[in-house]
């Protein structure tokens, strides 16, 4: 771990970390304002290739001005609320039913044989096509919703869980039973911690494919969400408004999932102290 | 005085199926208490597979192992096991670390962490109590070990290759902090090598073992006064000595030579979690 970066030699001369990091900075804008002129010039002249047509896509300045119209309506709250709190439920069953079963399945033989094939099966579905059944067995549409952004979260965090405690130095196991340690704490003391990097990992994931799933989620929904917003605005023919809509989703998906790594960072502190 | 080993007629299979093998054959040898005995022998010759047996990791499949009269069935913290790479957890600080064995005794957090910091200044450690094992270098590292199975009070002191993987100057060292720490707490200690310079620094008696399987052809009592220093290695006795321990592991030239083992089992073996 330590030792590669010893080895490697540093291929340039290192920069001082002030000027790299406007250096970046000025890479990302640059990049983000070139993709928005693009995207213009694309829109306004209507371009037409067989394979794809920008003659209906909303080009940036309509898009701008129908985000100010959200931004200036009381309804914007509502969407981003209702948005969030689904999010939240479904992330939270989530990182709940992700963790505890990898840990089962990740530490005991017969946790994997019982409950690895039926979530194999589940795990390709995709949440669209979870919708149908959800209405069939939630009679509350909010639950429903929740179970879609749920079935997102739950397979990259079930994974990574898995991969974590598989991935447990048996040599730490020893080293802990030999200096004391038996049953449970082992798991708490040793398994859990030695996992937590993986979780991390895992539970980043998870956001973001909430916030994927969101759309298909509130494609049920009868008048709130972000999700549904965009959907509407796609029946309603504004499509200003899906372009809208996918911004906020995007913007909301990155804001949250950096939000889990600085939590992590912030939890697990040794991994930051690599010499 | 406690910390007398008793090993009788013990032969240990390691592997499955068709790969299994016998590492250890019909091996006995007596430990006195307080004694410092050194399992030399090449490569892949049994004596890390002897010490996981004696550390409870490795059941032998014929005879009996035991220590003070009780039989030896599974790891215990008055047997301590320091590995050639060190197993501190990654995400406890230093002090942590080293406090582990008695926050498994459940003793209280100010006192536990009060003894460590003691113990890590007894072997040159006491500024760097709060640092992560990531941060110090691999003699520290080692010497952290050592204290953390020291907290216990072991009454048997199992160590594999401990600075086998240090650098040449600072095995120097750390074999002098060894001798000066033993000099105070007076553990019985079972230390594998293949470098026969260790052993004859550091050991009241020699066990020369033989590879596959793995069974003792000599042993050698060591007359070198203690405390020993480093004008010993150049004395006419310890040339004596050396040459009859090169001629004792000179080996026919049959090819390759053979794996390293583990204390935990052969090096492919796969590991299954016993809680």
């Amino acid at each position: 771990m330590t030792s590669a970066a010893v080895l490697a030699p540093p291929e340039v001369a290192p920069a001082p970390a002030g000027s790299r990091r406007a250096a970046q900075w000025f890479a990302g804008t640059l990049s983000l304002v070139a993709c928005v002129v693009l995207w213009h010039l694309l829109s306004t002249f209507h371009v037409r290739t067989p394979v794809i047509t920008f003659a209906n896509v909303p080009p940036p300045l309509e898009v701008a001005r129908a985000g100010l119209d959200l931004l200036g309506s009381p309804k914007l709250l509502q969407h981003l609320g209702w948005s969030l709190f689904r999010i939240a439920a479904g992330f939270a069953a989530a990182a709940v039913a992700g963790i505890g079963l990898g840990l089962l399945i990740g530490r005991f033989a017969w946790a994997q044989a019982v409950l690895a094939p039926p979530l194999e099966v589940l795990r390709p579905v995709p949440a669209v096509a979870w919708i149908p059944l959800a209405i069939l067995m939630f009679p509350s549409s909010e639950v429903s919703m929740i179970f879609v952004t749920f079935t997102g979260a739950v397979f990259p965090i079930l994974l990574n869980t898995i991969h974590g405690v598989e991935g447990a130095d048996p040599r730490l196991v020893a080293s802990a039973r030999s200096l004391g340690c038996r049953g449970g704490r082992v798991f708490t003391q040793v398994i859990l911690p030695a996992a937590a990097p993986s979780i991390a990992t895992g539970l980043s994931i998870g956001m973001g494919t909430c916030w994927f799933c969101l759309v298909s989620a509130e494609m049920i929904s009868g008048q709130f969400g972000i999700g549904y917003y965009t959907w509407e605005s796609y029946t309603l023919q504004n499509y200003a408004g899906i372009v809208v809509g996918m911004l906020w989703i995007g913007l909301f998906g990155m804001g949250s999932s950096a939000l889990i790594r600085r939590a992590a960072r912030w939890l697990m502190p040794w991994q930051e102290a690599r010499a | 005085m406690s910390g007398h080993i008793q090993v009788e007629r013990v032969g240990i299979h390691l592997g499955a199926g068709p790969t299994r093998f016998e590492a250890v054959h019909d091996l006995s040898l007596d430990i006195a208490p307080g004694e410092f005995v050194c399992l030399l022998g090449p490569s892949g010759c049994g004596k890390s597979t002897l010490l996981g047996a004696l550390a409870g990791h490795l059941a032998p499949s014929s005879g009996r192992i035991r220590v003070d009269g009780q039989p030896v069935d599974g790891p215990d913290p008055s047997r301590g096991l320091v590995f050639q790479h060190h197993t501190l957890f990654p995400w406890k600080r230093v002090v942590d670390n080293v406090a582990f064995g008695l926050q498994m005794k459940d003793v209280r957090a100010g006192e536990r962490r009060t003894r460590a910091r003691e113990l890590l200044a007894g072997v040159g450690l006491g500024e760097f109590t709060e640092r992560y094992p990531s941060q110090l270098s691999g003699g520290m590292q080692q010497r952290v070990e050592i204290a953390r199975v020291l907290i216990n009070r072991p009454a048997v002191l199992l160590m594999d290759e401990p600075f086998g993987a240090l650098d040449a100057l600072t095995r120097v060292k750390m074999q002098r902090l060894l001798l000066d720490v033993w000099s105070r707490v007076r553990t019985t200690v079972v230390f594998v090598t293949h470098d026969i310079d260790e052993a004859l620094f550091l050991a009241d008696r020699i066990v020369v073992m033989s590879a596959r399987p793995g069974r003792i052809v000599e042993q050698i009592a060591l007359p070198f006064a203690r405390p020993r220093d480093a004008t010993l290695v150049t004395t006419p006795e310890f040339a004596a000595l050396k040459r009859r321990c090169l001629a004792l592991l000179e080996e026919p030239d049959d090819g390759d030579p053979l794996p390293r083992l583990t204390p935990l089992g052969a090096p492919d073996a796969t590991w299954h979690f016993a809680v």
